[in-house]
């Protein structure tokens, strides 16, 4: 692993019961169990106000959620700070807890979006469909190639959310 | 689109920056008098049906993927229902102070971000500001300090959660008859080290709201508000408790409707009414029926209900918050927001309290007694009076659940505090951004979980409509 590990936080969000909507804490929970050095994992239901302080104590952030419409597997990008005029507390933006960390704490970290493809949201039910969980699985591997290389910025722009990350050569 | 005699109907979807979905729909005549108000929620029933056939030790935990805002009132309330199950409902004092504590840490982070990052844009920069200001990104920049406060006291709440309840995804606390852990003293030091300052905040957002009330009473008297009967949980020698307590309703004028009740007989007190337009209920005080028996909870039926509260900073603030009432209880719709503070106040003197208390590293955590087939858990969440029921067969399977939550007590108050401000802004024939403010501000003093109160998760933009008697669309707006 690359010493940016160290550095990084990994925030999966959704509601585990809700089927594909927990895709995010699925992969928190997955990167957890790989105990990577030094690096952070959090899961929670949503983004909230106080995420903006562990986000401006990492220089590098990975916010992980589902994504309903997006590429399969998965898409990985860059994002940047950005103020959202109605946002709720309910659903804080990645972009606005960036936004938040920087206004707050003077702190400008990377942030990346982790847009993992699901397929069922409105089914009350706790567990991933088969075909979010191969998508998750896939975007855990794409994660330690990342961290292993130390490239985010890299592949970040490479991909950028638009093109499909089909296989690992791809990659 | 729908239309009634000569009226047309103007809707606003969804409202912003409260939790969850929301809809407005404005019933107006041609002269553009409104005729009735009607706040709709996007339904996603199921979870009473999702739980059932599941055993009844999973559910405290199943129940938190009710609404990510607040899954440890529900964490709770169920576990308070679950110990009726297995005849637990007498707490050793270590597992009822480690209940207690993670209620207060809910309450003051939920009471803390409710107000620094969703209400505070309104006072601070007024109803009518640009809502490219009006927002918490508005406040970060202009009042930095106070936002920083937001954020931290938020994250001492959670911080607490997670010593008492576990991961913030997956609670697991409070277990049928107890808790699953105690508070190790390196815990509490931690929390005992910050505790101080939280209560200074605290007594800092406090005067905020109350001076901002205070000041504007004026125009706060008539915004929003009517007289209301309200509802809450109350201790047994009257002070306010937001864990356990006995039932009382109080009307308008302060006399109680009915006092003293078990919750577990909650059934014969209250009831629902299912009107054909909304998908969420309206419950009422069976006694005064449907035209007069709805009532209000949250922080301003708690202040109002109690007789005093057991924490002497909290107290001194209530004494004055109740003049407000002149004698009675206050109906001013905005005090919810004073009232609120009290809350937090009192949740920050509560944890101090606590964290002194011994009983938290105490080893003794679990109870069990005769085994019940029917529980019924209450507790005063963040927003108000939370109601959790169910029935166990003998193969310890839910056979039954049915959950009040409290945004829909409050389904009916939040309509008539639309139709006041309504009647105020709307000229009847423009959709202004003024008239969208106002019913946004009335609607948030409830602090409403409607993601919780139709069991769904999302977001919102938001977009007003305004459709004549005819179906024409006549103006229509949207805010991102």
């Amino acid at each position: 692993m690359s010493e940016l590990a160290n550095k990084v936080l990994l925030i999966g969000y959704g509601n585990p019961g809700r089927c594909d909507d927990g895709l995010g804490p699925a992969l928190a929970e997955a990167v957890e169990k790989l105990n990577i050095p030094g690096m952070t994992v959090d899961a929670n239901y949503q983004l909230s106000v106080e995420d903006a302080e562990a986000v401006a104590n990492h220089q590098v952030v990975i916010f992980a959620d589902a994504d309903s419409s997006g590429p399969e597997p998965f898409s990985f990008r860059a994002i940047e700070p950005r103020a959202y005029l109605s946002f709720s507390s309910h659903s804080l933006d990645p972009a606005a807890v960036l936004a938040l960390a920087g206004d707050l704490f003077g702190a400008r970290p990377e942030g990346y979006l982790f847009g993992i493809r699901g397929y069922e949201f409105d089914e009350l039910r706790e567990a991933l469909t088969e075909k979010a969980r191969a998508n998750m699985e896939r975007a855990v591997e794409f994660l330690q190639s990342l961290l292993a290389e130390g490239s985010f910025r890299k592949m970040a722009t490479d991909f950028n959310g638009k093109i499909p990350l089909h296989d690992k050569e791809e990659i | 689109m729908a239309t009634k005699g000569n009226l047309k109907r103007i809707a606003i979807e969804p409202v912003t920056r409260i939790e969850g979905h929301g809809k407005v729909t404005l019933m107006v005549d041609e002269e553009g008098h409104v005729k009735q108000a009607r706040m709709h929620v996007v339904e996603f029933r199921g979870f009473e049906r999702f739980v059932q056939g599941r055993p009844y030790w999973e559910i405290p935990v199943l129940v938190q993927r009710l609404c990510g805002i607040c899954p440890v009132s529900h964490h709770l309330a169920a576990a308070k229902a679950m110990d009726r199950i297995v005849g637990g409902e007498n707490l050793t004092p270590t597992a009822e102070k480690m209940r207690r504590l993670m209620h207060y840490g809910q309450t003051f982070q939920s009471h803390a971000l409710h107000f620094f990052h969703l209400v505070s844009p309104d006072l601070l920069f007024g109803f009518d500001a640009d809502p490219a200001i009006r927002n918490v990104i508005g406040v970060a920049k202009k009042f930095p300090d106070l936002a920083v406060q937001g954020v931290m006291m938020r994250k001492y709440g959670q911080e607490i959660i997670k010593a008492t309840a576990g991961k913030k995804i997956h609670g697991t606390g409070a277990i049928p008859g107890g808790i699953n852990k105690n508070l190790s003293k390196e815990e509490r030091d931690v929390f005992l080290k910050d505790i101080d300052q939280m209560m200074n905040w605290s007594v800092a957002a406090l005067k905020i709201a109350k001076d901002y009330t205070s000041e504007h009473l004026e125009k706060l008297a008539s915004f929003g508000s009517f007289p209301s009967n309200h509802l809450s949980l109350v201790r047994s020698d009257g002070a306010l408790d937001l864990y356990h307590g006995n039932l009382r309703a109080k009307d308008a004028n302060g006399k109680k409707i009915f006092d003293k009740v078990d919750y577990s007989k909650y059934l014969d007190y209250i009831a629902e009414e299912v009107r054909p337009w909304s998908y969420m209920k309206f419950p009422f005080i069976k006694s005064l029926g449907t035209e007069t028996g709805w009532y209000r909870v949250g922080p301003l039926a708690r202040i109002n209900n109690c007789d005093f509260i057991d924490t002497p900073i909290a107290e001194k603030e209530r004494k004055e918050f109740m003049k407000l009432g002149n004698g009675k209880p206050v109906n001013v719709t905005m005090a919810y927001h004073w009232a609120r503070m009290i809350e937090l106040l009192h949740s920050a003197e509560k944890i101090k309290e606590l964290l002194h208390d011994k009983d938290l590293q105490g080893e003794n955590l679990v109870v069990k007694g005769k085994r019940r087939s029917e529980g019924v858990g209450l507790l005063e969440a963040p927003r108000g009076t939370l109601f959790h029921h169910y029935k166990v067969n003998d193969d310890d399977q839910v056979v039954m659940a049915n959950l009040i939550v409290s945004t829909t007590h409050n389904n009916e108050p939040m309509n008539r505090a639309v139709q006041k401000v309504a009647e105020e802004y709307l000229d009847g024939k423009e959709i202004t951004e003024g008239l969208l403010n106002h019913v946004e501000v009335a609607i948030r003093a409830y602090d409403p979980c409607l993601s919780c109160a139709t069991h769904s998760l999302g977001r919102m933009p938001l977009t007003i409509e305004l459709i004549d008697t005819e179906g024409n669309l006549l103006d229509r707006k949207s805010r991102d």
